[in-house]
């Protein structure tokens, strides 16, 4: 057990170092000088003293190889630089505004959830009924629907219901509170966003649990507690779902990395000052080294989720722990 | 994100059997018997024709020019003259939408089959040879996986700049990994089998034994790969064009259409915003439908499920 996990634990940083080498490639592939482009975007004429400071800046007169030491010594220490835009420390910028798209992330996972364990059970305990038919159209139309989409419809349903209901249409307020300070507002600023993440991320568990749970159902030992006269309930409880939940787990797990990509569009729509919004502006402002704290960052988190989820599983499955 | 295939056996050459269990065989016969084994598939199937057809055909049956502007026809309601409504630069939704089609089918198709065969070889080949190489392109395939999506083309369009040929290299390298992934896995079970064995006695060179004993049998798991990276990759594409890091105008496209106009006008003029996001939504719900019918014929363990 402590072998695999400790192994486990180990494979996480030739995976980081090795997506760290890649950004920092991808990055050094900008067609052209980055501080050229720097310079010659704002439109302003620019002495060889600026470029030569900027390179310097950066850090790009020096050889490749001492940049990427450079680069992973100081994501090592959380340093990633100034941004090339506001000219702050890139990590106080994502500092700011992590909170808020972090809630956002957990309260689609919650409202996920929620949502997909019991409809999945039930499609999968009903199938080939109505109630199947349903959930499982409810469940491609999640996987098929963009969420910005979604996001702009939500917003034109409250405005319409808020205008028919108050007399007036009602916005979500955009300047964030943290959850212990206004608890009403931080819902009603993070609500929505959540809901239009999770619907998608509920969509694809759900269909995990539904394939999951008809394949236990399938199993002997169901069969074995239906024959020894178990009460339904527990059989679906204590013997199907529990089972049913490892794959589930796995697949909640490896969304939640895409569910960062989801933030991405989602703030943009709800026009939340989260890490997703920040990376649309860094792509768009061309601050490479913005961009490449922001890609770092979320890829961390994927395989740190990754190996959590890696973790769990050898805990939930005496196989892996075992073996 | 994820695509259920299940664990294959060494038998996954795409056959399709009747309901006597023959095996039908021809383009036609093959086309007839999913339809009328997989009725739930059929709907996707139309809905994915439609969006297609529209999009070939959007020069010829498009009411107006998508791209001109008629400044006395500003955010008009839906009408005769305008079926959808017009937009804030009184563009006929309509042929936007027909037009649009296009846009998302191009990008979906090319990234789809480019990423899907590139990992088709990078899977196939992986398995094949083993050892070292193995060990090596599964370590960089791990890093490459774990960039989401989005991410990764948010990255490579911050570097090449945005276009419809960017988006498309933007879409197509997050894609790659995820197939010869599963590639891999259907194809180490073949490579067991002792028909690769077989050609192998005989002295078959490498490139033979790949592409004619290996290739053909995951093409089931690999079409039904590939039917869900269309689905995605025009996701992708709408999120990228909504963000403005994607096609740009005056190329219509749907996630373009929903960007500025649509939120703003979103309660004056909400058709504006609607009916995009209609199309995006039907046409990958077709897919994804037609794909799911796909993989319960071409894979019998996941039947039922």
């Amino acid at each position: 057990m402590y072998r695999y996990i400790i192994s486990r634990i180990l494979l996480v940083f030739p995976t980081l170092i090795g997506a760290a080498a890649l950004v920092f490639l991808l990055m050094r592939l900008v067609p052209g000088d980055i501080c050229l482009v720097r310079l010659g975007s704002g439109g302003t004429s620019f002495t060889q003293q600026a470029l030569a400071t900027c390179h310097a800046e950066i850090g790009i007169d020096r050889p490749w190889i001492l940049q990427f030491f450079d680069f992973i010594w100081g994501m090592a220490r959380l340093d990633f630089g100034k941004s090339m835009w506001s000219g702050k420390p890139v990590i106080m910028e994502i500092a700011t505004r992590f909170p808020i798209s972090l809630e956002v992330a957990i309260m689609a996972t919650i409202i996920a959830v929620v949502i997909a364990i019991p409809l999945g059970t039930i499609s999968a305990l009903k199938q080939n009924t109505w109630i199947d038919l349903v959930v499982r159209t409810f469940s491609i139309a999640g996987l098929a629907t963009p969420a910005f989409w979604l996001g702009i419809v939500s917003i034109l349903i409250v405005l319409d219901v808020t205008q028919a209901v108050f007399g007036h249409p009602w916005m979500p307020p955009i300047d964030y509170v943290p959850l212990w300070q206004d608890p009403i507002r931080n819902l009603s600023i993070v609500m929505l966003p959540a809901l239009t993440i999770g619907y998608r991320y509920a969509a694809v568990s759900m269909r995990m649990t539904r394939s999951a749970m008809l394949e236990v159902l399938r199993e002997d030992y169901i069969r074995t507690a239906r024959a020894k006269g178990l009460v339904r309930r527990l059989i679906i409880n204590r013997h199907a779902l529990k089972n049913a939940l490892l794959p589930v787990v796995t697949v909640i797990g490896i969304e939640f990395a895409f569910l960062l990509g989801g933030l991405v569009v989602t703030e943009q729509v709800f026009n939340l000052n989260g890490i997703g919004r920040l990376m649309v502006l860094s792509v768009q402002n061309q601050d490479y080294t913005l961009t490449q704290a922001l890609v770092m960052v979320v890829v961390t988190i994927a395989v740190l989720s990754n190996l959590v989820v890696d973790l769990f599983y050898a805990w939930l499955d005496p196989r892996i722990r075992l073996a | 994100m994820t695509i259920e295939v299940a664990p294959t056996t060494a038998t996954t050459v795409p056959v399709l059997l009747d309901e006597q269990g023959r095996t039908v065989r021809g383009l036609w016969g093959v086309t007839i018997t999913f339809l009328r084994r997989q009725p739930v598939g059929a709907i996707g199937m139309v809905l994915v024709l439609i969006f297609g057809l529209a999009g070939i055909f959007a020069a010829w049956i498009a009411p107006y020019n998508p791209t001109s502007n008629d400044f006395a026809a500003m955010t008009e309601a839906p009408s005769w003259a305008h079926w959808l409504g017009t937009d804030q630069l009184g563009r006929d939704l309509l042929s936007r939408i027909l037009f649009g089609a296009r846009t998302a089918f191009i990008v979906g198709m090319t990234s789809a089959l480019v990423g899907g065969f590139s990992g088709l070889v990078i899977g196939v080949a992986s398995a094949y040879f083993g050892g070292q190489l193995d060990l090596w392109l599964q370590r960089v395939l791990d890093i490459v996986m774990a960039f989401p999506l989005i991410i990764m083309a948010l990255a490579v369009v911050s570097i090449f700049g945005t276009g419809v040929q960017n988006v498309i290299v933007a879409i197509t390298i997050p894609l790659i990994p995820r197939c010869a992934r599963i590639v891999r896995s259907s194809a180490l079970a073949i490579r067991e089998v002792p028909y690769v064995d077989a050609a192998r006695a005989l002295g078959y060179g490498h490139t033979r034994i790949i592409m004619h004993h290996m290739v053909p049998n995951v093409m089931g798991p690999f079409l039904v790969i590939i039917t869900a990276f269309v689905g995605q990759a025009i996701l992708a594409e709408a999120a990228l064009s909504y963000l403005g890091l994607g096609v740009q105008e005056p190329v219509p496209a749907w996630g373009l259409m929903l960007q500025g106009g649509a939120e703003e006008y979103a309660s004056t003029a909400p058709w504006i915003a609607i009916f995009p996001g209609l199309a995006i939504m039907l046409t990958v719900f077709g897919i994804n439908l037609f794909g799911d019918a796909l993989r319960d014929v071409l894979d019998p363990k996941m039947r039922d499920r």
